[in-house]
């Protein structure tokens, strides 16, 4: 909370959220206003904090799976996943080759939906109403084809501890391909709209720019640590799920503003869509499920896996006491890190500054307050 | 699955005493027919009271050996316990006091210079009650590290804030979560919670159905949040 010292002065606080459009959730952001100049911010949050900690402490480890998709809801099959690979770790199991492979076509897939949301919300926060429209066209396709898949547009619980429960259904190659062909001169479409707009341009040049050194030291992850001109990205770094099979290259740009940030992501729904392309030709028969015994209890032990989630690094660090409940799962949510950020970012600004710059870091409530 | 679980609250530690001594226990067990398996829980433990073993000392990990391991071991000697890996991933159980040196040995002289997460775990049967966890990473390296210490209830290890920025929220999570106060913090409040909250929520003695019913019934004008 500011002090009272605050208002001796010219300067001014305001008070912006929680119930705010342009916050993207319930994200309360206190200003110190001089002007129109941004003098410090304090971001007020867990007003979306359900617990998903201490609900899984509670839960075995198969119960909580659906949990975790409540938490970046734009991208639950990346949370899903995450899940998946952490607890697969602890039991010293991998997912057979077919699950891997429609792994990563659903994880993609729900990449392309998330920065979808990401953009049309981000440019009607910036004052382009079209664009909006043109993203949850294109998303409803993708959330057409979850709902096919496993009965979920949303909170979908498409992955299991050890592989997949349903089989893929018919169609469902063609439905992939069909989409990558409609989708991909879509992005085209878009940058048409916004690339070389001038308003546009004007509002994200050189604004809540954030260098390579200061993501590193505040732990900033994901596109917006790619736009500061860190090739990096735990898909080629890391390789989880069979990622190193694909070719894909991972965009960077080198000023670290939001406009940079605004590339990366239009580079990477094209990148994902190359990747899905190449995952349905290579999809293997056989299994869907690996060895997983009906009760799910790993050993005495702890692992951290994380993978690359729209939104930066999504980590799990799952502590085991050896019963069927996890003893502690520790979720590293990429949108809570990088909000953290934001006070830099939008220091020494305009106040219509702090809109772009919390379109662009792409957080979700859900996920900052678990 | 449901008769596997484990009543709500059971003291986990519990198990974790139960199973290590298997192994110790089995060439004494020819003697002991077949009955001898549900007993066996039952004499380590009791053994075992005085000194309860450490659970993550349960964990079947083996020693880490690299040259960063010997170089912390030779640099920090006695003020790092263990240096281990379990599946593949190394981890560096420090003295509570050296944390911060090793955290900043490690940004400095081994570029490990990205600090992913700080988190805890509550053993509450544990002398020294808590785990503090700070898992890193190296852009330079490619790899990860956690960095481990265990303190006792009350006890404020220093902040990582004048190493990595990044503490900052995160050591206002551990401390909204576990009442773990982090020493020199420019801005120890809880985060999520709201300030005049009562408890710490993941500490294992707080129920998951428990809540602070003042604020509750101060500030929603309701008895119970449910």
């Amino acid at each position: 909370m500011p002090d009272a010292t605050f208002l001796d002065s010219t300067e001014l606080v305001l008070n912006m959220g929680p119930q705010h459009p342009s916050t993207h959730g319930v994200l309360r952001v206190i200003l110190k206003l001089d002007g129109e100049k941004i003098l410090g911010t304090e971001c007020v949050i867990g007003y979306l904090h359900r617990g998903v900690e201490k609900i899984a402490e509670n839960r075995t480890f198969a119960q909580f799976n659906p949990y975790v998709d409540r938490m970046d809801y734009v991208a639950a099959i990346s949370n899903g996943l995450g899940y998946c690979l952490a607890v697969e770790k602890m039991l010293n199991i991998e997912a057979p080759p077919r699950a891997q492979v429609v792994r990563v076509i659903l994880t993609e897939m729900n990449r392309i939906a998330s920065h979808l949301l990401w953009l049309g919300t981000h440019a009607l926060d910036i004052g382009a109403i079209t664009p909006v429209f043109y993203c949850l066209r294109e998303r409803e396709e993708a959330l057409k084809i979850f709902e096919k898949y496993c009965g979920a547009r949303l909170t979908t619980h498409a992955f299991r501890i050890g592989g997949l429960l349903y089989e893929t259904y018919d169609g469902f190659e063609q439905d992939v391909l069909a989409f990558c062909d409609w989708f991909l001169p879509k992005v085209d479409e878009y940058e048409e709209l916004l690339t070389n707009n001038r308003i546009w341009v004007g509002r994200l040049k050189n604004v809540g720019v954030l260098t390579a050194d200061e993501c590193k030291e505040y732990g900033v992850t994901g596109p917006v640590l790619r736009a500061a001109g860190v090739k990096w990205d735990l898909r080629k770094v890391q390789p989880y799920s069979g990622y190193e099979k694909y070719d894909f290259e991972i965009p960077t740009r080198q000023n670290g503003d939001t406009y940079d940030r605004y590339l990366v992501r239009m580079e990477e729904m094209r990148q994902s869509v190359r990747i899905m392309r190449q995952a349905v030709a290579a999809i293997p028969e056989g299994p869907i499920m690996g060895k997983v015994g009906k009760v799910i209890k790993p050993a005495i032990g702890e692992a951290y896996v994380s993978i690359e989630a729209p939104k930066g690094e999504l980590g799990y660090y799952i502590v085991s006491d050896g019963a069927t409940q996890p003893y502690r799962v520790r979720v590293r949510p990429p949108s809570f890190v990088n909000l953290q950020a934001l006070d830099r970012m939008v220091r020494g600004g305009l106040v219509a500054d702090i809109v772009a710059v919390i379109g662009t870091l792409d957080i979700v409530l859900g996920e900052v307050d678990r | 699955m449901a008769d596997e679980q484990k009543p709500e609250g059971s003291p986990p530690p519990q198990s974790a005493d139960a199973e290590p001594p298997k192994p110790e226990q089995k060439p004494a067990a020819p003697a002991a027919p077949k009955a001898a398996p549900p007993a066996k829980p039952a004499a380590p433990a009791a053994g075992g009271h005085a000194a309860p073993p450490k659970p993550p000392a349960t964990m079947a990990a083996t020693p880490w050996t690299s040259d960063l391991a010997k170089e912390l071991k030779e640099r920090f000697t006695d003020r790092i316990i263990e240096t281990s890996t379990y599946l593949g991933q190394n981890f560096i159980v420090a003295k509570p006091d050296s944390v911060i040196p090793v955290l900043e040995y490690l940004k400095l002289e081994a570029d490990f210079d990205y600090l992913v997460d700080v988190t805890a775990v509550d053993w509450p049967k544990r002398a020294e009650r808590f785990d503090v966890v700070y898992i890193l990473y190296s852009f330079a390296r490619n790899e990860r590290v956690r960095v481990k210490t265990y303190i006792a209830e009350g006890y404020k290890p220093e902040t990582a804030v004048t190493v990595h920025l990044a503490a900052n929220w995160l050591e206002r999570e551990v401390f909204d979560m576990f009442g773990i106060e982090f020493a020199g913090h420019p801005d120890m409040r809880r985060i999520l919670l709201p300030e005049e909250w009562q408890g710490h929520p993941l500490r294992k003695d707080y129920s998951i159905i428990q809540q602070d019913q003042t604020w509750v019934r101060e500030n929603l004008e309701i008895e119970s949040g449910q």
